[in-house]
């Protein structure tokens, strides 16, 4: 990625409020076209509600967010048309459940896309063997594991040739052994080119491949840099007590 | 007994129950599409529709059954002259049909959306994510499931139409419950047997639907 690339999301003075509860305040921040976005940060810092503000599941008080240079729409069609072009991966995978896993990845391109069967299917099948589920493509969600879940939704969001990819929390609710081969994916994915916002609890992920980690905690962006230089010199007090805390077993 | 048997006969009591059935297939069809209009309408993003639909619930559900057939036969068809056939047995018949679509329709949609609620929200955000707009997500993705959460009650709103087709002798029509009413008029020394004729009638009706209903409700539902 190089540093002067220009701006595909950009976030400003963006501020939320949830009852009482002020989760996202004053946040400007801007994502890069091919940058890899690391957001981390304690339970309840806001993070997630950030990542779902930027294709509106969350609306925002005020403030600015725009995707490649367009404001995000509040509703309506321009609003379905954003969200095609921007992926997301959800913490609990969310593969609609009627659904096999092949059309859970052609549905998008082929209701929203208009692509025709065969094409869709054709792009589908490619996309699931990328991320190693292809042999399961007739099954239903649930007969896949969580990780195969979580790898067909990747599919299923990759199917619709986003500009952005955005994951929330992708591997918090898998088996311990099952991280790595979503990991895998998402790595392989950011070394394509991809443009990433990636909310996460997997500091290994952050260090491989992000190009810039963001520590939010009570709704703000508290710090940002490199992973190198945020894991190994932290400059406020809120991120070395979190790093801290997390780094140390 | 062969002389009640005979009464049976000579009553068409066969054809009373057929015309029970007759009503509640197409009170149950119209029931059907008015509710899942209006539970869209209560799931859609616009406050206005939302409104609409839950007003209708609340009215149709809470105004008697009987009150909304004799409306129909008495105001809508005496009064303001609406007809809905030029036969004059079949202009009765499909006010009932009305009737019952129109009440019922109340009960369909508050099942679907229980069904609806049986549909993890992140079913319909992923929907959203992936650039579907309400409409088409609710068709794909929602309602599909929904429909399949909510055999159960839909079941139990169908049995309640069947029972309740028996209120379309207000609108003048000749089903069974009007059959029977003739028959004890007529022959009061069969009371009981008479309408221990048609109670079995119903149950023998509605027993396989309720059946079929917890069959289906399992066989369907969605594995997650």
């Amino acid at each position: 990625m190089e540093a002067s690339a220009p701006a595909l999301v950009e976030l400003t003075d963006v501020n939320k409020h949830f009852g009482d509860l002020h989760v996202l305040r004053d946040i400007n921040l801007t994502v890069r076209r091919g940058e890899v976005l690391v957001v981390i940060g304690p339970s309840g810092s806001g993070k997630s509600t950030l990542c779902r503000a930027i294709n509106r599941l969350e609306t925002i008080d005020s403030g600015t967010i725009t995707v490649d240079g367009k404001p995000v729409p509040a509703e309506g069609k321009a609003l379905a048309h954003l969200r095609a072009d921007v992926g997301m991966v959800f913490q609990s995978f969310n593969l609609f459940a009627h659904k096999t896993v092949l059309d859970n990845v052609t549905l998008g391109p082929r209701k929203v896309r208009k692509a025709a069967k065969k094409d869709a299917e054709e792009a589908a099948r490619t996309l699931l063997r990328r991320v190693g589920v292809e042999d399961q493509a007739r099954k239903l969600p649930a007969q896949l594991s969580g990780g195969q879940q979580q790898r067909v939704a990747i599919a299923r969001a990759l199917a619709m040739q986003p500009k952005v990819m955005m994951f929330d929390e992708p591997t918090s609710a898998l088996d311990p052994e099952m991280v790595q081969e979503v990991l895998d994916a998402m790595v392989a994915l950011a070394k394509e080119g991809m443009t990433m916002i990636v909310v996460t609890h997997e500091m290994g992920f952050a260090r491989k491949a992000a190009d810039r980690v963001v520590f939010m905690a009570d709704g703000q962006i508290v710090e940002q840099a490199d992973p190198d230089t945020f894991f190994t010199a932290p400059t406020s007090a809120r991120a070395k007590d979190f790093l801290s805390k997390i780094l140390v077993h | 007994m062969s002389e009640f048997l005979d009464l049976l006969r000579q009553y068409d009591v066969a054809h009373a129950f057929w015309v029970n059935l007759q009503l509640t297939f197409w009170g149950g069809l119209l029931a059907l599409g008015i509710g899942t209009v209006l539970a869209v309408m209560r799931i859609s993003p616009l406050t206005s529709l939302r409104w609409a639909g839950a007003t209708y619930v609340n009215l149709v559900r809470n105004t008697p059954l009987t009150v909304i057939m004799v409306f129909l036969v008495l105001a809508v068809w005496t009064q303001l002259g609406v007809t809905l056939s030029g036969d004059f047995t079949s202009n009765f018949f499909n006010f009932a049909v009305a009737g019952l679509g129109v009440y019922h329709a109340a009960f369909v949609c508050e099942s679907i959306r229980s069904g609806v609620n049986t549909v993890p929200v992140g079913q319909a955000e992923a929907a959203r994510a992936i650039g579907l707009p309400f409409l088409a997500a609710a068709r794909i993705i929602v309602l599909p499931q929904a429909f399949r959460g909510a055999v159960a009650p839909l079941g139990n709103t169908l049995i309640a139409l069947l029972k309740n087709s028996t209120v379309a002798a207000a609108a003048s029509v000749a089903e069974s419950s009007g059959t029977m009413k003739t028959l004890i008029e007529f022959h009061p020394d069969y009371r009981w047997q008479v309408f221990v004729t048609f109670a079995i009638g119903f149950v023998v009706l509605v027993i396989p639907i309720g059946l079929a209903t917890t069959w289906l409700s399992r066989r369907l539902a969605v594995t997650r």
